[in-house]
């Protein structure tokens, strides 16, 4: 009598055959197909989830072939698949048959940033009567946990809004282009355009500058009313 | 230990889309299912949405990531996620599938097969004490659809599943869909496998559609969730109720999700079929 394999042999010669095309030996490769095509159908549906103008941009198709080549190299590591995706935009970087889309990284980085902030934290928006009476040298600002700067040299911004459903046609501006992105709280997402020097001052509040060291030599107003007006700033407060 | 208690009657898995209409629906089934591994982010709409149909519906959490089929030990940082969002909902039902989806690192995304062996038996019986101890819940184990099988078995499903329950108090899911497939793929009997089944751990029904495989026609059915229930599933699940009463019953339909009045319709079928058990039991 010949030894039966344990579990464990079972599963790694039954993952061995979800990523090449021989299935394991004594299950019939038809039936077993049907493991292969729900895992990479499943994940290939999952990225095109996160990343849909991507997909719009390169057509599903191409994307479906693409996502599979990034799923077979960068295997979900959690079974929570909202967290898996984030090598995308450096994948799409580093893949030769989309060099020629270059701003297509960006497009998903963009996309990426959107889903942190549709799943981010949830955090109650300040008061912002607070901002009247603080001492503007000691006025420090948290931002919601959704808040994100984006840059890109190209319009990615213009590129990812031209491809949302009932976009009108319009002429695409030159880059670079600058986005503030965050939740709102009626929970939408939004992304509001930026310029470089607001972006500056973002990413120097999200890392906790306190606003005049942030805000030096930029006028921080712009800035301060879009974070207002989409409740993105969740403490006013001043450093001691 | 939170027992998994929803009410007998017809639920739906939710889906984001649908959200206007199930929230405006009141009470037009009487659950509705959610996969636990798409609200495991931090904020946002999903819990919000999850909170307001709770306010009016029992909520279900279905687990597909857990991996209790699996060889290695239980994921701690997926178990403790588990544990947070039940707790964060603290939903009415809790379950998860007789398969495993993981293997080292990799998260495979598929409920896959496993043999019924000894060896897995015991594997299958420490997770699920596992899983109920540290959620403090009893929770519901759902048969596999399968397309394939594995020399080394030794049990029946039905009595693994069965030594599953008796050893670990846990309740079972039984997928009535899963049963007539795999019963096609694998040349056996539904209704014997039924007669089998130990009914009185049933802690909720599911139903979905199935498709015939691309390759192999009608002869492997492939469990997709994508169209109606067929008719020789919704006959096993009346011949199940005519022996059991009604339990809570979810219609699955996760890809080509259709109209939100479609799937109102699918549970309003079984509610017809849970109507007629109810009035037996009565009777």
């Amino acid at each position: 009598m010949t030894p039966q394999p344990d579990h464990r042999a079972i599963e790694t010669a039954f993952h061995a055959g979800l990523w090449s095309p021989q299935a394991p030996e004594g299950h019939d490769p038809k039936r077993f197909s049907v493991y292969r095509n729900n895992v990479q159908h499943g994940l290939v549906r999952a990225l095109a989830a996160r990343f849909p103008v991507v997909e719009r941009l390169v057509g599903p198709e191409f994307f479906a072939a693409m996502a599979r080549v990034f799923a077979a190299q960068n295997p979900p590591r959690s079974p929570v698949l909202l967290d898996w995706g984030d090598g995308f935009p450096g994948f799409l970087t580093a893949f030769p048959p989309v060099a020629t889309l270059p701003y297509l990284p960006d497009v998903a980085r963009l996309e990426w940033l959107r889903g942190l902030a549709f799943h981010a934290a949830d955090a109650p928006v300040a008061d912002p009567a607070a901002l009247a009476n603080a001492d503007p040298d000691r006025l420090t600002l948290t931002l919601a946990p959704s808040a994100h700067a984006f840059a890109s040299p190209f319009p990615a911004l213009a590129i990812w809004q031209a491809n949302q459903p009932g976009a009108r046609p319009a002429p695409l501006p030159a880059g670079p282009q600058f986005a503030l992105i965050g939740r709102t709280p009626g929970l939408d997402v939004t992304c509001e355009a930026l310029g470089a020097d607001q972006t500056t001052l973002l990413r120097a509040l999200l890392a906790g500058a306190p606003l005049a060291r942030a805000a030096e030599g930029i006028d921080p107003t712009p800035l301060l009313a879009l974070l207002l007006r989409h409740g993105l700033i969740t403490r006013i407060g001043e450093t001691a | 230990m939170i027992p998994s208690v929803l009410p007998a009657r017809a639920g739906l898995g939710f889906k984001p889309e649908h959200y206007a209409e199930a929230a405006a629906a009141l009470r037009a089934v009487g659950f509705y299912e959610v996969h636990a591994e798409n609200y495991m982010g931090a904020g946002g709409a999903p819990h919000v949405m999850l909170d307001r149909l709770h306010a009016d519906h029992a909520i279900s959490v279905h687990g597909v990531g857990l991996s209790i089929g699996g060889a290695g030990p239980l994921d701690d940082a997926h178990l403790r996620r588990l544990k947070t969002l039940l707790d964060r909902h603290q939903p009415e039902s809790f379950s998860e599938h007789l398969a495993w989806s993981s293997h080292g690192a990799a998260w495979l995304n598929d409920l896959l097969p496993l043999p019924y062996t000894d060896e897995t038996l015991a594997t299958i019986i420490a997770h699920v004490d596992q899983v109920q101890s540290v959620l403090g819940r009893r929770m519901l184990l759902e048969n596999p659809a399968t397309y394939v099988t594995f020399a080394s078995s030794t049990w029946p499903e039905v009595e693994f599943l069965r030594e599953i329950t008796r050893r670990t108090g846990c309740g079972l899911l039984l997928d009535v869909n899963n049963v007539f497939v795999s019963a096609v793929n694998h040349g056996f009997d539904p209704e014997a496998y039924l007669a089998g089944f130990p009914l009185a751990a049933v802690g909720e029904i599911h139903l979905a559609g199935h498709e015939a495989d691309a390759q192999l026609g009608a002869a492997l059915l492939i469990d997709s969730h994508s169209r109606p229930v067929a008719p020789p599933v919704w006959e096993l699940y009346a011949q199940v109720l005519a022996r059991t009463g009604p339990l809570p019953t979810l219609i699955e339909w996760d890809n080509d999700v259709p109209a939100f009045p479609v799937l109102l319709a699918e549970a309003a079928r079984a509610e017809t079929l849970l109507e007629r058990a109810r009035h037996d039991a009565a009777a």
